[in-house]
């Protein structure tokens, strides 16, 4: 299976990844070489497996709905680059 | 051409758990930003989620309700995708198992037929922060209080074929979670958001049409607008030759326009996979029986209740018990008043008047439902007067009062039935007005007789201070000038 350099710059996009050409010519090998394995995979027979969300054959354990967190705020900004008003700031999202 | 509407709806509702879907963050509104975000909501490294069993609850007796299918194993999903109000880069959802499956609602119409939606599925999913535009120097200020909400969102099938639908399924919908008291229903701060996917096709064909998606509809009315926004937009278009383009909008309900987001080329490609940090969530029989056992009651059954412990109408019914606060203010008001159909009107008059024209809900009313019962009482025993019992709202609403039999007093507004009394004025004021008294007596037509009854009404009235009662002056008059 093969990865076209247009999907690699699509992905790089969607994981604000930025790629310079070089690196996208190394990406389609890389890339290519791990999905020949997944084909390897593909080959299986999964017919009568049932998809598995989770390695671990465990479920979930719940939460009881208690408040157990106190308001931290000043030591969660004293390490944010930008905050104001109790606010984080951002670079602006909207023009 | 004629054309057939469809639409679809996904509504996201907020559960009223006291902590977030993940972790043990307050989620009470309006606190100061980022004092209710912690280490898990920041998405700090090295942090767990650990869901919340009352969200698991709430979604469970919101399946029983709307008659759906509850999966005994659900997983949770990453949605993928940047956004500052999304600490994590990714939203926790589900998508191939969600916790609710298909079922249905009932919803009536206005010509009193009633009409199934049914619902494709409804998931558990965390809410997103929120993002200040305000200027801050250019940028943009993140308040992360709201993350990691509980929300379940509802998707229903293309069931609906008109704004009215809609709207009607949005209000049941509404009635059904507040009832359940899984959601406060607060639309003003965001508790119920609606999504709105509409297209359009010929009448009478199978094939559907390309759909929009107006996205974020916070209110039953912008809603109402929205529909009928894009619903000309997208004809207008297709009738000029055009063709719709598959895509995601936002209305601005304050000017009533609307503008196109993202269209399907643009769409995010969110890259969904089972979410490694949480493990399958088991629910089982007995969870699920635990919540339908203690299922409060639901708008139609207490409509059915209303009916015939009351003796409402279908009409009155329907109305009343849509709301659970509206319901339990009118049981309060009929638990004092005997009359209930007299309190369902004033309720659905006066009342809802007032509350209306003020933006308020039945829960800030500044009226008790025992004191609208007390009022009710009054005007059925004849102490007051229609126009009295005006006087005695408008003291109750203001705050100057609180209690009924005061304000009578205070106000001097009992009506005086005391047929001696009354008979008397009438006789007086009668001496006082030959000419119109031989006028009505020489005039044939009972319709302008009845007309001119009202003539004596003024002076009567007058005479009385305003305190006469009307029903009875007007049955000693007709009585005295002879038919």
């Amino acid at each position: 299976m093969t990865i076209s350099r247009e999907d690699i710059e699509k992905v790089a996009v969607l994981a604000r990844i930025r790629v310079d050409d070089e690196q996208v010519s190394a990406l389609e090998k890389d890339l290519g070489n791990i999905l020949d394995l997944v084909d390897q995979l593909g080959a299986a027979d999964t017919d009568s497996v049932e998809p598995m969300a989770h390695p671990l054959n465990a479920v979930q354990r719940l939460r009881a709905d208690e408040v157990t967190e106190t308001n931290q705020r000043e030591s969660f900004q004293a390490i944010a680059p930008a905050t104001e008003n109790g606010l984080y700031l951002v670079p602006r999202v909207i023009e | 051409m004629q054309w057939d509407i469809v639409i679809g709806l996904e509504i996201h509702v907020q559960l009223a758990t006291k902590t977030k879907i993940f972790s043990g963050s307050s989620t009470a509104y309006g606190a100061e930003p980022n004092t209710q975000a912690n280490a898990v909501d920041l998405a700090m490294p090295g942090t767990l989620p650990v869901p919340n069993e009352q969200a698991f609850r709430y979604a469970v007796m919101f399946g029983l309700a709307v008659n759906a299918d509850i999966e005994r194993r659900s997983v949770f999903e990453r949605k993928n995708y940047f956004y500052p109000d999304l600490p994590k880069g990714y939203q926790t959802t589900q998508l191939e198992r969600p916790i609710v499956g298909p079922g249905f609602v009932d919803i009536e119409l206005a010509n009193g037929e009633s009409k199934r939606v049914r619902i494709h599925h409804a998931h558990l999913e965390e809410d997103a922060g929120k993002s200040l535009h305000e200027d801050f120097h250019g940028m943009t200020g993140v308040d992360l209080n709201r993350a990691g909400t509980p929300l379940i969102e509802v998707v229903t099938e293309p069931d609906m074929t008109s704004s009215e639908e809609a709207v009607a399924f949005a209000k049941k919908l509404h009635g059904i979670v507040t009832s359940l008291g899984i959601c406060d229903g607060d639309m003003s701060q965001g508790s119920m958001r609606f999504d709105v996917n509409i297209s359009l096709k010929p009448k009478g064909s199978e094939t559907l049409g390309t759909r929009t998606e107006t996205k974020n509809l916070n209110s039953f009315r912008f809603m109402e607008q929205a529909i009928a926004h894009e619903v000309e937009r997208q004809m207008d278009i297709l009738e000029d030759g055009g063709s719709i383009v598959q895509e995601t909008r936002l209305y601005n309900g304050d000017r009533d326009e609307s503008r196109s987001m993202r269209t399907k080329e643009e769409a995010n490609d969110y890259r969904y996979f089972p979410c490694p940090d949480l493990l399958p969530v088991e629910i089982d029989e007995s969870f699920i029986e635990a919540a339908r056992a203690n299922l409060p009651e639901l708008p139609d059954a207490r409509k059915a209740r209303f009916m015939d412990q009351y003796s409402l109408n279908d009409y009155d019914a329907g109305l009343l018990s849509s709301d659970s606060k509206l319901a339990a203010f009118f049981e309060e008001a009929a638990s004092h008043a005997k009359d209930a159909k007299l309190v369902a009107n004033w309720i659905q008059g006066e009342f809802s008047a007032r509350l209306n024209a003020e933006e308020k809900t039945v829960a800030d009313s500044p009226i008790t439902g025992a004191q609208l019962g007390n009022l009710v009482v009054r005007i059925a025993d004849n102490t007051i007067s229609s126009a009295g019992a005006k006087k005695v709202f408008e003291a109750l609403w203001s705050g100057e009062n609180d209690n009924v039999d005061a304000i009578i007093d205070a106000k001097g507004l009992k009506q005086v039935s005391d047929t001696g009394a009354l008979e008397a004025m009438v006789d007086e004021v009668l001496t006082g007005m030959p000419d119109q008294v031989a006028q009505y007596q020489n005039e044939e037509d009972p319709k302008k007789r009845k007309k001119m009854l009202g003539g004596f009404m003024g002076p009567l009235m007058k005479a009385s201070k305003g305190q006469g009662n009307p029903k009875l002056f007007n049955e000693i008059l007709v009585r005295k000038l002879g038919g």
